[in-house]
Protein backbone atom coordinates (compact mmCIF):
# COMPACT_ATOMS: atom_id res chain seq x y z
CA UNK A 1 0.00 0.00 0.00
CA UNK A 2 1.67 3.19 -1.20
CA UNK A 3 1.22 6.24 0.99
CA UNK A 4 0.06 8.99 -1.34
CA UNK A 5 -0.55 11.83 1.12
CA UNK A 6 1.19 15.12 0.41
CA UNK A 7 1.37 17.93 2.94
CA UNK A 8 1.99 21.29 1.35
CA UNK A 9 1.97 23.25 4.60
CA UNK A 10 -0.34 25.50 6.59
CA UNK A 11 -3.02 22.84 6.71
CA UNK A 12 -3.18 22.00 3.02
CA UNK A 13 -3.09 18.22 2.82
CA UNK A 14 -3.64 16.41 -0.47
CA UNK A 15 -4.75 12.80 -0.59
CA UNK A 16 -2.48 12.41 -3.60
CA UNK A 17 -0.20 14.76 -5.55
CA UNK A 18 -2.59 15.33 -8.46
CA UNK A 19 -4.51 18.57 -8.89
CA UNK A 20 -6.15 20.10 -11.93
CA UNK A 21 -4.83 23.39 -13.26
CA UNK A 22 -6.82 26.59 -13.18
CA UNK A 23 -8.66 27.40 -16.38
CA UNK A 24 -8.62 23.82 -17.65
CA UNK A 25 -11.15 22.20 -15.33
CA UNK A 26 -13.86 24.82 -14.93
CA UNK A 27 -15.29 24.56 -11.44
CA UNK A 28 -14.94 20.77 -11.41
CA UNK A 29 -18.64 20.40 -12.20
CA UNK A 30 -17.92 20.25 -15.91
CA UNK A 31 -15.89 17.07 -15.40
CA UNK A 32 -17.92 15.02 -12.92
CA UNK A 33 -19.30 12.79 -15.71
CA UNK A 34 -15.71 11.68 -16.33
CA UNK A 35 -13.80 11.96 -13.05
CA UNK A 36 -14.63 11.00 -9.48
CA UNK A 37 -13.23 14.13 -7.85
CA UNK A 38 -12.47 12.18 -4.67
CA UNK A 39 -9.69 10.51 -6.67
CA UNK A 40 -7.83 13.83 -6.89
CA UNK A 41 -5.61 15.73 -4.49
CA UNK A 42 -7.38 18.92 -5.41
CA UNK A 43 -8.93 21.05 -8.09
CA UNK A 44 -7.96 24.64 -8.76
CA UNK A 45 -10.91 26.59 -10.06
CA UNK A 46 -10.64 29.11 -12.82
CA UNK A 47 -8.87 32.45 -12.49
CA UNK A 48 -11.09 34.80 -10.52
CA UNK A 49 -10.71 38.55 -10.15
CA UNK A 50 -12.33 40.93 -7.67
CA UNK A 51 -14.49 42.48 -10.38
CA UNK A 52 -16.18 40.64 -13.28
CA UNK A 53 -14.24 40.47 -16.54
CA UNK A 54 -15.59 39.71 -20.03
CA UNK A 55 -12.18 38.52 -21.23
CA UNK A 56 -10.77 39.01 -24.71
CA UNK A 57 -12.72 38.85 -27.97
CA UNK A 58 -13.01 35.67 -30.01
CA UNK A 59 -10.89 33.99 -31.41
CA UNK A 60 -9.11 32.99 -28.24
CA UNK A 61 -7.53 29.72 -29.22
CA UNK A 62 -5.14 28.32 -31.80
CA UNK A 63 -3.78 24.82 -32.02
CA UNK A 64 0.01 24.64 -32.18
CA UNK A 65 2.40 21.69 -32.58
CA UNK A 66 1.70 19.41 -29.58
CA UNK A 67 -0.08 22.19 -27.78
CA UNK A 68 -2.28 25.22 -28.00
CA UNK A 69 -2.33 28.96 -27.55
CA UNK A 70 -5.02 30.76 -25.63
CA UNK A 71 -5.83 34.37 -24.90
CA UNK A 72 -9.01 33.95 -22.85
CA UNK A 73 -8.06 36.94 -20.74
CA UNK A 74 -9.42 35.97 -17.32
CA UNK A 75 -13.10 35.90 -18.21
CA UNK A 76 -14.93 35.45 -14.90
CA UNK A 77 -17.84 36.86 -12.95
CA UNK A 78 -15.86 38.16 -10.00
CA UNK A 79 -15.17 37.04 -6.43
CA UNK A 80 -18.60 38.01 -5.07
CA UNK A 81 -20.39 35.97 -7.75
CA UNK A 82 -18.10 33.05 -6.95
CA UNK A 83 -18.97 33.32 -3.27
CA UNK A 84 -22.72 33.67 -3.83
CA UNK A 85 -23.32 31.29 -6.71
CA UNK A 86 -20.48 28.87 -7.34
CA UNK A 87 -19.04 28.22 -3.89
CA UNK A 88 -22.30 26.77 -2.49
CA UNK A 89 -22.40 24.28 -5.37
CA UNK A 90 -18.80 23.06 -5.09
CA UNK A 91 -17.79 23.53 -1.47
CA UNK A 92 -18.70 19.98 -0.49
CA UNK A 93 -16.72 18.26 -3.23
CA UNK A 94 -14.72 15.45 -1.67
CA UNK A 95 -11.39 17.03 -2.62
CA UNK A 96 -9.48 20.24 -1.93
CA UNK A 97 -11.00 23.13 -3.84
CA UNK A 98 -8.43 25.87 -4.39
CA UNK A 99 -9.25 29.24 -5.90
CA UNK A 100 -6.96 30.86 -8.43
CA UNK A 101 -7.03 34.57 -7.64
CA UNK A 102 -5.89 37.17 -10.11
CA UNK A 103 -5.93 40.93 -10.15
CA UNK A 104 -4.86 44.08 -11.86
CA UNK A 105 -4.02 46.24 -8.86
CA UNK A 106 -2.55 45.52 -5.47
CA UNK A 107 -5.77 46.66 -3.80
CA UNK A 108 -7.84 44.21 -5.84
CA UNK A 109 -5.59 41.29 -4.96
CA UNK A 110 -5.80 42.16 -1.28
CA UNK A 111 -9.55 42.72 -1.26
CA UNK A 112 -10.13 39.47 -3.18
CA UNK A 113 -7.89 37.50 -0.83
CA UNK A 114 -9.68 38.96 2.21
CA UNK A 115 -13.02 37.78 0.84
CA UNK A 116 -11.75 34.30 -0.04
CA UNK A 117 -10.17 33.99 3.40
CA UNK A 118 -13.69 33.83 4.84
CA UNK A 119 -14.63 30.76 2.79
CA UNK A 120 -14.36 27.83 5.16
CA UNK A 121 -14.07 25.11 2.49
CA UNK A 122 -11.41 26.82 0.39
CA UNK A 123 -8.12 25.75 2.03
CA UNK A 124 -5.80 27.68 -0.28
CA UNK A 125 -5.41 30.39 -2.86
CA UNK A 126 -3.28 29.98 -5.92
CA UNK A 127 -2.20 33.56 -6.45
CA UNK A 128 -2.01 34.22 -10.17
CA UNK A 129 0.71 36.79 -10.75
CA UNK A 130 1.46 35.43 -14.17
CA UNK A 131 -1.47 35.72 -16.56
CA UNK A 132 0.06 36.81 -19.87
CA UNK A 133 -3.24 37.56 -21.56
CA UNK A 134 -4.48 40.80 -20.09
CA UNK A 135 -2.66 44.07 -19.86
CA UNK A 136 -2.87 44.04 -16.09
CA UNK A 137 -3.31 40.33 -15.47
CA UNK A 138 -0.80 40.30 -12.71
CA UNK A 139 2.13 39.42 -14.91
CA UNK A 140 3.44 42.90 -14.22
CA UNK A 141 3.78 41.74 -10.60
CA UNK A 142 5.04 38.31 -11.50
CA UNK A 143 8.04 39.18 -13.64
CA UNK A 144 10.10 41.20 -11.15
CA UNK A 145 11.33 40.30 -7.69
CA UNK A 146 10.09 43.61 -6.28
CA UNK A 147 6.67 43.20 -7.89
CA UNK A 148 6.17 39.70 -6.57
CA UNK A 149 7.46 40.64 -3.12
CA UNK A 150 4.96 43.48 -2.98
CA UNK A 151 1.87 41.51 -3.98
CA UNK A 152 2.70 38.38 -1.98
CA UNK A 153 3.54 40.25 1.23
CA UNK A 154 0.36 42.37 1.04
CA UNK A 155 -1.87 39.35 0.35
CA UNK A 156 -0.08 37.44 3.11
CA UNK A 157 -1.20 40.06 5.64
CA UNK A 158 -4.89 39.33 5.00
CA UNK A 159 -4.87 35.70 3.90
CA UNK A 160 -4.27 33.22 6.67
CA UNK A 161 -4.56 29.90 4.89
CA UNK A 162 -2.23 28.24 2.41
CA UNK A 163 -0.90 30.74 -0.11
CA UNK A 164 0.41 29.20 -3.31
CA UNK A 165 1.97 31.59 -5.80
CA UNK A 166 1.78 30.69 -9.50
CA UNK A 167 4.88 31.78 -11.35
CA UNK A 168 5.36 33.01 -14.87
CA UNK A 169 7.95 31.32 -17.08
CA UNK A 170 8.29 34.56 -19.05
CA UNK A 171 11.21 35.75 -16.94
CA UNK A 172 14.99 35.71 -17.10
CA UNK A 173 15.57 33.88 -13.83
CA UNK A 174 12.57 32.09 -12.35
CA UNK A 175 14.47 30.91 -9.26
CA UNK A 176 14.99 34.54 -8.18
CA UNK A 177 11.28 35.20 -8.51
CA UNK A 178 10.48 32.07 -6.53
CA UNK A 179 12.89 33.10 -3.78
CA UNK A 180 11.22 36.51 -3.59
CA UNK A 181 7.81 34.83 -3.24
CA UNK A 182 9.15 32.57 -0.52
CA UNK A 183 10.74 35.45 1.37
CA UNK A 184 7.45 37.37 1.19
CA UNK A 185 5.41 34.65 2.82
CA UNK A 186 4.33 32.21 0.12
CA UNK A 187 3.62 28.71 1.45
CA UNK A 188 4.33 27.12 -1.93
CA UNK A 189 4.95 28.06 -5.54
CA UNK A 190 3.33 26.50 -8.60
CA UNK A 191 4.92 26.66 -12.02
CA UNK A 192 4.73 27.17 -14.91
CA UNK A 193 1.95 29.36 -16.17
CA UNK A 194 1.74 29.57 -19.97
CA UNK A 195 4.64 30.68 -22.14
CA UNK A 196 3.96 33.73 -24.25
CA UNK A 197 3.63 32.93 -27.90
CA UNK A 198 1.78 33.74 -31.10
CA UNK A 199 0.38 32.11 -34.21
CA UNK A 200 -0.11 33.55 -37.67
CA UNK A 201 -2.51 32.64 -40.45
CA UNK A 202 -0.22 32.99 -43.46
CA UNK A 203 -3.05 32.90 -46.00
CA UNK A 204 -4.87 35.77 -44.37
CA UNK A 205 -1.66 37.45 -43.16
CA UNK A 206 -3.32 37.93 -39.79
CA UNK A 207 -2.69 36.75 -36.25
CA UNK A 208 -4.77 33.75 -35.23
CA UNK A 209 -5.61 35.25 -31.83
CA UNK A 210 -7.76 38.33 -31.31
CA UNK A 211 -5.14 40.05 -29.17
CA UNK A 212 -2.22 38.75 -31.28
CA UNK A 213 -0.25 37.04 -28.52
CA UNK A 214 -1.32 34.38 -26.06
CA UNK A 215 -0.09 31.67 -23.73
CA UNK A 216 1.27 28.35 -24.97
CA UNK A 217 0.34 25.20 -23.08
CA UNK A 218 0.23 21.49 -23.68
CA UNK A 219 2.78 18.73 -24.15
CA UNK A 220 5.16 21.01 -26.06
CA UNK A 221 5.99 23.09 -22.96
CA UNK A 222 6.93 20.13 -20.78
CA UNK A 223 10.73 20.26 -21.15
CA UNK A 224 10.74 23.98 -20.32
CA UNK A 225 8.48 23.46 -17.32
CA UNK A 226 10.51 20.52 -16.06
CA UNK A 227 13.73 22.53 -16.22
CA UNK A 228 12.17 25.43 -14.35
CA UNK A 229 10.68 23.19 -11.66
CA UNK A 230 14.10 21.63 -11.17
CA UNK A 231 15.79 25.04 -10.89
CA UNK A 232 13.19 26.41 -8.49
CA UNK A 233 13.07 23.30 -6.32
CA UNK A 234 16.82 23.55 -5.81
CA UNK A 235 16.51 27.21 -4.82
CA UNK A 236 13.57 27.32 -2.40
CA UNK A 237 12.68 25.46 0.80
CA UNK A 238 8.89 25.71 0.39
CA UNK A 239 7.06 23.03 -1.65
CA UNK A 240 6.98 23.36 -5.42
CA UNK A 241 3.92 22.38 -7.44
CA UNK A 242 4.85 21.42 -10.98
CA UNK A 243 2.76 21.86 -14.10
CA UNK A 244 3.28 22.33 -17.79
CA UNK A 245 2.41 19.69 -20.36
CA UNK A 246 1.78 16.80 -17.98
CA UNK A 247 -0.25 14.27 -19.96
CA UNK A 248 0.27 10.99 -18.12
CA UNK A 249 1.59 9.47 -14.89
CA UNK A 250 5.16 9.20 -16.10
CA UNK A 251 5.20 12.93 -16.92
CA UNK A 252 3.92 13.56 -13.39
CA UNK A 253 6.62 11.35 -11.87
CA UNK A 254 9.28 13.24 -13.84
CA UNK A 255 8.11 16.52 -12.29
CA UNK A 256 8.26 14.98 -8.82
CA UNK A 257 11.73 13.61 -9.45
CA UNK A 258 12.74 17.12 -10.51
CA UNK A 259 11.58 18.37 -7.11
CA UNK A 260 7.83 18.96 -7.29
CA UNK A 261 5.84 17.93 -4.21
CA UNK A 262 2.60 17.90 -6.20
CA UNK A 263 1.56 18.43 -9.79
CA UNK A 264 -1.24 20.00 -11.78
CA UNK A 265 -2.79 18.71 -14.97
CA UNK A 266 -3.89 21.36 -17.41
CA UNK A 267 -4.37 21.20 -21.15
CA UNK A 268 -4.40 17.37 -21.11
CA UNK A 269 -7.88 17.62 -19.53
CA UNK A 270 -9.13 18.89 -22.90
CA UNK A 271 -7.98 15.79 -24.74
CA UNK A 272 -8.93 13.26 -22.09
CA UNK A 273 -11.28 14.67 -19.46
CA UNK A 274 -10.60 11.59 -17.31
CA UNK A 275 -6.80 11.96 -17.41
CA UNK A 276 -6.37 13.43 -13.91
CA UNK A 277 -7.69 10.35 -12.10
CA UNK A 278 -5.67 8.11 -14.42
CA UNK A 279 -2.50 10.01 -13.51
CA UNK A 280 -3.29 9.63 -9.80
CA UNK A 281 -3.59 5.85 -10.24
CA UNK A 282 -0.52 5.70 -12.48
CA UNK A 283 1.70 7.40 -9.89
CA UNK A 284 0.78 4.64 -7.41
CA UNK A 285 1.60 1.99 -10.01
CA UNK A 286 4.98 3.62 -10.61
CA UNK A 287 5.70 3.60 -6.88
CA UNK A 288 4.70 -0.07 -6.63
CA UNK A 289 6.81 -1.04 -9.62
CA UNK A 290 9.90 0.74 -8.34
CA UNK A 291 9.48 -0.03 -4.65
CA UNK A 292 8.62 3.41 -3.29
CA UNK A 293 6.51 3.16 -0.14
CA UNK A 294 5.45 6.79 -0.24
CA UNK A 295 5.00 9.23 -3.09
CA UNK A 296 6.98 11.72 -1.01
CA UNK A 297 10.02 9.54 -1.71
CA UNK A 298 9.80 10.65 -5.33
CA UNK A 299 10.22 14.33 -4.53
CA UNK A 300 13.61 15.46 -5.78
CA UNK A 301 14.79 11.88 -6.18
CA UNK A 302 16.47 12.69 -9.45
CA UNK A 303 19.95 11.22 -9.55
CA UNK A 304 22.40 13.55 -11.23
CA UNK B 1 -24.70 11.95 -19.07
CA UNK B 2 -21.60 12.62 -21.15
CA UNK B 3 -19.41 9.69 -22.06
CA UNK B 4 -16.08 8.87 -23.67
CA UNK B 5 -16.19 5.72 -25.71
CA UNK B 6 -14.29 3.82 -28.32
CA UNK B 7 -16.52 3.50 -31.38
CA UNK B 8 -15.80 1.13 -34.23
CA UNK B 9 -15.95 2.49 -37.74
CA UNK B 10 -18.41 0.10 -39.37
CA UNK B 11 -19.13 1.91 -42.62
CA UNK B 12 -17.56 4.68 -44.62
CA UNK B 13 -19.00 6.57 -47.57
CA UNK B 14 -16.77 8.78 -49.62
CA UNK B 15 -18.19 12.07 -50.94
CA UNK B 16 -14.94 13.56 -52.24
CA UNK B 17 -14.06 16.39 -49.91
CA UNK B 18 -16.36 14.94 -47.24
CA UNK B 19 -16.79 11.51 -45.80
CA UNK B 20 -19.58 9.82 -43.87
CA UNK B 21 -18.32 7.82 -40.91
CA UNK B 22 -20.74 5.34 -39.37
CA UNK B 23 -19.52 4.59 -35.85
CA UNK B 24 -20.82 1.83 -33.65
CA UNK B 25 -20.56 1.49 -29.89
CA UNK B 26 -20.65 -1.84 -28.10
CA UNK B 27 -22.69 -0.20 -25.37
CA UNK B 28 -26.03 1.52 -25.35
CA UNK B 29 -25.89 5.11 -26.58
CA UNK B 30 -26.81 7.93 -24.22
CA UNK B 31 -29.75 10.17 -25.15
CA UNK B 32 -28.70 12.40 -28.04
CA UNK B 33 -30.67 15.44 -29.18
CA UNK B 34 -30.56 16.80 -32.71
CA UNK B 35 -28.04 19.66 -32.80
CA UNK B 36 -25.67 18.17 -30.24
CA UNK B 37 -22.10 17.34 -31.21
CA UNK B 38 -19.20 15.04 -30.42
CA UNK B 39 -15.49 15.62 -29.78
CA UNK B 40 -13.37 13.18 -31.75
CA UNK B 41 -9.83 12.31 -30.74
CA UNK B 42 -7.60 12.20 -33.80
CA UNK B 43 -5.01 9.50 -33.17
CA UNK B 44 -1.77 9.21 -35.10
CA UNK B 45 -1.69 12.71 -36.55
CA UNK B 46 1.37 14.46 -35.08
CA UNK B 47 0.11 17.95 -35.85
CA UNK B 48 -3.34 17.36 -34.34
CA UNK B 49 -3.29 17.88 -30.58
CA UNK B 50 -6.85 18.74 -29.67
CA UNK B 51 -10.06 16.85 -30.31
CA UNK B 52 -12.20 17.89 -33.28
CA UNK B 53 -15.79 18.97 -32.66
CA UNK B 54 -18.12 17.37 -35.22
CA UNK B 55 -21.89 17.68 -35.41
CA UNK B 56 -24.04 14.57 -35.15
CA UNK B 57 -25.41 13.73 -38.58
CA UNK B 58 -27.61 10.82 -37.61
CA UNK B 59 -28.21 8.35 -34.78
CA UNK B 60 -29.52 4.80 -34.84
CA UNK B 61 -30.32 3.88 -31.26
CA UNK B 62 -31.25 0.29 -32.23
CA UNK B 63 -27.81 -0.37 -33.65
CA UNK B 64 -25.95 2.00 -31.29
CA UNK B 65 -24.64 3.88 -34.31
CA UNK B 66 -23.71 7.51 -34.73
CA UNK B 67 -23.07 9.01 -38.16
CA UNK B 68 -20.63 11.87 -38.64
CA UNK B 69 -20.40 13.78 -41.89
CA UNK B 70 -16.85 15.10 -41.89
CA UNK B 71 -15.55 17.70 -44.29
CA UNK B 72 -11.80 17.74 -44.73
CA UNK B 73 -10.80 21.28 -43.85
CA UNK B 74 -7.48 20.82 -42.06
CA UNK B 75 -4.96 18.25 -40.96
CA UNK B 76 -7.17 16.80 -38.23
CA UNK B 77 -10.24 16.19 -40.37
CA UNK B 78 -8.06 15.01 -43.28
CA UNK B 79 -6.54 12.41 -40.99
CA UNK B 80 -9.94 11.41 -39.65
CA UNK B 81 -11.24 10.91 -43.19
CA UNK B 82 -8.46 8.36 -43.78
CA UNK B 83 -9.79 6.03 -41.06
CA UNK B 84 -10.56 2.50 -42.25
CA UNK B 85 -13.56 0.31 -41.50
CA UNK B 86 -12.76 -1.61 -38.33
CA UNK B 87 -10.69 1.21 -36.78
CA UNK B 88 -11.53 2.31 -33.26
CA UNK B 89 -12.23 6.02 -32.82
CA UNK B 90 -12.41 7.71 -29.43
CA UNK B 91 -15.50 9.87 -29.11
CA UNK B 92 -16.78 12.14 -26.36
CA UNK B 93 -20.55 12.67 -26.49
CA UNK B 94 -23.16 14.09 -26.39
CA UNK B 95 -22.01 17.70 -26.05
CA UNK B 96 -23.80 21.03 -26.07
CA UNK B 97 -27.50 21.72 -26.39
CA UNK B 98 -29.85 20.75 -29.18
CA UNK B 99 -32.36 22.50 -31.42
CA UNK B 100 -35.61 23.44 -29.66
CA UNK B 101 -38.44 21.27 -30.81
CA UNK B 102 -41.22 23.18 -32.58
CA UNK B 103 -44.79 22.97 -31.41
CA UNK B 104 -47.33 20.84 -33.20
CA UNK B 105 -48.63 22.36 -36.41
CA UNK B 106 -45.87 24.93 -36.76
CA UNK B 107 -44.35 25.51 -40.17
CA UNK B 108 -40.67 24.74 -39.91
CA UNK B 109 -37.84 25.72 -42.23
CA UNK B 110 -34.36 24.21 -42.02
CA UNK B 111 -31.58 26.08 -43.83
CA UNK B 112 -28.21 24.41 -44.36
CA UNK B 113 -25.12 25.69 -46.10
CA UNK B 114 -22.13 23.56 -47.12
CA UNK B 115 -21.20 20.99 -44.50
CA UNK B 116 -23.64 22.82 -42.21
CA UNK B 117 -26.35 20.60 -43.66
CA UNK B 118 -24.95 17.73 -41.53
CA UNK B 119 -26.87 18.15 -38.23
CA UNK B 120 -30.10 19.01 -40.08
CA UNK B 121 -30.40 15.41 -41.25
CA UNK B 122 -30.88 14.00 -37.76
CA UNK B 123 -33.05 16.97 -36.82
CA UNK B 124 -35.31 16.48 -39.86
CA UNK B 125 -35.60 12.79 -39.05
CA UNK B 126 -36.67 13.49 -35.46
CA UNK B 127 -39.10 16.17 -36.68
CA UNK B 128 -40.68 13.59 -38.98
CA UNK B 129 -40.95 11.12 -36.10
CA UNK B 130 -42.81 13.84 -34.21
CA UNK B 131 -45.20 14.52 -37.04
CA UNK B 132 -43.56 17.71 -38.33
CA UNK B 133 -42.72 17.89 -42.02
CA UNK B 134 -40.00 20.51 -42.40
CA UNK B 135 -39.18 22.48 -45.51
CA UNK B 136 -35.45 22.49 -46.29
CA UNK B 137 -33.30 24.94 -48.21
CA UNK B 138 -29.86 23.48 -48.78
CA UNK B 139 -27.10 25.48 -50.39
CA UNK B 140 -23.58 24.89 -51.63
CA UNK B 141 -20.94 26.42 -53.85
CA UNK B 142 -21.55 23.73 -56.39
CA UNK B 143 -23.62 20.60 -57.04
CA UNK B 144 -21.16 18.23 -55.35
CA UNK B 145 -21.59 20.10 -52.03
CA UNK B 146 -25.17 18.84 -51.77
CA UNK B 147 -24.42 15.55 -50.06
CA UNK B 148 -27.09 12.86 -49.68
CA UNK B 149 -29.63 15.12 -51.37
CA UNK B 150 -32.08 12.31 -52.20
CA UNK B 151 -32.11 11.22 -48.57
CA UNK B 152 -32.77 14.78 -47.39
CA UNK B 153 -35.62 15.00 -49.90
CA UNK B 154 -37.29 12.07 -48.16
CA UNK B 155 -37.37 14.03 -44.90
CA UNK B 156 -39.15 17.09 -46.25
CA UNK B 157 -39.76 19.31 -49.23
CA UNK B 158 -36.25 20.32 -50.24
CA UNK B 159 -35.08 23.35 -52.23
CA UNK B 160 -31.54 23.79 -53.46
CA UNK B 161 -29.29 26.71 -54.31
CA UNK B 162 -25.76 26.63 -55.69
CA UNK B 163 -23.47 29.59 -56.19
CA UNK B 164 -22.48 28.40 -59.67
CA UNK B 165 -26.00 27.39 -60.65
CA UNK B 166 -25.00 23.75 -61.24
CA UNK B 167 -28.03 22.57 -59.25
CA UNK B 168 -31.24 24.26 -58.13
CA UNK B 169 -31.50 28.03 -58.17
CA UNK B 170 -28.33 30.01 -58.71
CA UNK B 171 -27.20 32.07 -55.74
CA UNK B 172 -27.22 31.88 -51.95
CA UNK B 173 -29.80 30.16 -49.74
CA UNK B 174 -31.18 33.58 -48.80
CA UNK B 175 -32.01 34.30 -52.46
CA UNK B 176 -34.22 31.26 -53.08
CA UNK B 177 -37.69 32.06 -54.44
CA UNK B 178 -39.34 29.92 -51.75
CA UNK B 179 -38.78 32.77 -49.26
CA UNK B 180 -41.32 34.85 -51.21
CA UNK B 181 -43.80 32.04 -51.65
CA UNK B 182 -44.05 30.60 -48.16
CA UNK B 183 -44.31 31.69 -44.58
CA UNK B 184 -42.69 29.91 -41.64
CA UNK B 185 -43.09 29.90 -37.87
CA UNK B 186 -39.62 28.67 -37.03
CA UNK B 187 -36.31 28.74 -38.88
CA UNK B 188 -33.29 26.62 -37.96
CA UNK B 189 -29.93 27.35 -39.60
CA UNK B 190 -26.52 25.72 -39.80
CA UNK B 191 -23.72 26.78 -42.11
CA UNK B 192 -20.95 29.34 -42.52
CA UNK B 193 -21.32 32.33 -40.21
CA UNK B 194 -21.96 34.94 -42.95
CA UNK B 195 -24.73 32.74 -44.33
CA UNK B 196 -26.28 32.24 -40.88
CA UNK B 197 -26.13 35.99 -40.26
CA UNK B 198 -27.87 36.63 -43.57
CA UNK B 199 -30.67 34.19 -42.73
CA UNK B 200 -30.92 35.63 -39.22
CA UNK B 201 -31.36 39.07 -40.77
CA UNK B 202 -34.29 37.84 -42.86
CA UNK B 203 -35.79 36.19 -39.78
CA UNK B 204 -35.48 39.40 -37.78
CA UNK B 205 -37.03 41.46 -40.59
CA UNK B 206 -39.95 39.07 -40.87
CA UNK B 207 -40.13 38.67 -37.09
CA UNK B 208 -39.69 34.90 -37.29
CA UNK B 209 -38.26 32.85 -34.43
CA UNK B 210 -34.82 31.58 -35.49
CA UNK B 211 -32.13 29.29 -34.12
CA UNK B 212 -28.59 28.99 -35.48
CA UNK B 213 -25.91 26.39 -34.79
CA UNK B 214 -22.44 27.88 -34.33
CA UNK B 215 -19.09 26.20 -34.84
CA UNK B 216 -16.58 28.42 -33.08
CA UNK B 217 -13.06 27.10 -32.57
CA UNK B 218 -12.99 25.17 -29.33
CA UNK B 219 -10.66 23.19 -27.13
CA UNK B 220 -12.39 21.35 -24.26
CA UNK B 221 -15.98 21.03 -25.51
CA UNK B 222 -17.21 21.08 -21.89
CA UNK B 223 -17.40 24.79 -21.00
CA UNK B 224 -14.15 24.79 -19.08
CA UNK B 225 -11.56 26.55 -21.24
CA UNK B 226 -13.71 29.50 -22.36
CA UNK B 227 -12.09 29.57 -25.81
CA UNK B 228 -15.16 29.18 -28.04
CA UNK B 229 -17.14 32.14 -26.74
CA UNK B 230 -19.77 34.05 -28.67
CA UNK B 231 -20.89 37.55 -27.77
CA UNK B 232 -24.46 37.46 -26.47
CA UNK B 233 -26.84 39.65 -24.49
CA UNK B 234 -25.48 37.85 -21.43
CA UNK B 235 -21.84 38.56 -22.36
CA UNK B 236 -19.37 35.99 -23.65
CA UNK B 237 -20.80 32.49 -23.41
CA UNK B 238 -19.34 29.13 -24.40
CA UNK B 239 -20.65 27.78 -27.70
CA UNK B 240 -19.71 24.26 -26.58
CA UNK B 241 -21.86 24.36 -23.46
CA UNK B 242 -24.62 26.96 -23.86
CA UNK B 243 -24.69 26.30 -27.60
CA UNK B 244 -23.92 25.30 -30.24
CA UNK B 245 -27.58 26.20 -30.86
CA UNK B 246 -28.59 29.77 -30.05
CA UNK B 247 -31.74 31.75 -30.58
CA UNK B 248 -30.69 34.68 -32.75
CA UNK B 249 -32.34 37.11 -30.33
CA UNK B 250 -29.69 36.21 -27.80
CA UNK B 251 -26.79 36.94 -30.16
CA UNK B 252 -25.22 40.33 -30.81
CA UNK B 253 -25.41 39.93 -34.56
Amino acid sequence: MVNTTIELGRGLVLRNPVMTASGTFGYGEEYTDFVDLSQLGGIIVKGTTLHPREGNPYPRMAETPSGMLNCVGLQNKGVQYFIDTIYPRIKDFDTNVLLNLSGSTLENYVKGAEMVNELEKIPAIELNVSCPNVKQGGMAFGVTTTGIAQVVSEVRKVYHKHLMVKLSPNVTNIAEIALAAEASGADSVSLINTLMGMAIDAEKRKPKLSVITGGVSGACVKPVALRMVWQVAKAVKIPVVGLGGISNAIDAVEFMLAGASAIEIGTANFIDPAVSAKVARGIIEYCENFGFESVTDLIGALEC
Amino acid sequence: MKQIKEFKLVEKRDFGRSVLLRLQSEQRLPDIEPGQFVQVRVDGSPSTYLRRPISIHNVDFQKNEVDLLVQQVGEGTRHLAKASVGDLINIMLPLGNGFSMPEEGQKVLLVGGGIGIAPLFYFAKVLNENGVQPVLILGGKTKSDLLRLEEYQQLGETFVTTEDGSLGEKGFVTMHSVWKERTFDKIYVCGPKPMMKAVAKIATEKDIWCEVSLENLMACGLGACLCCVEDTNDGHVCVCKEGPVFNTRRLKW
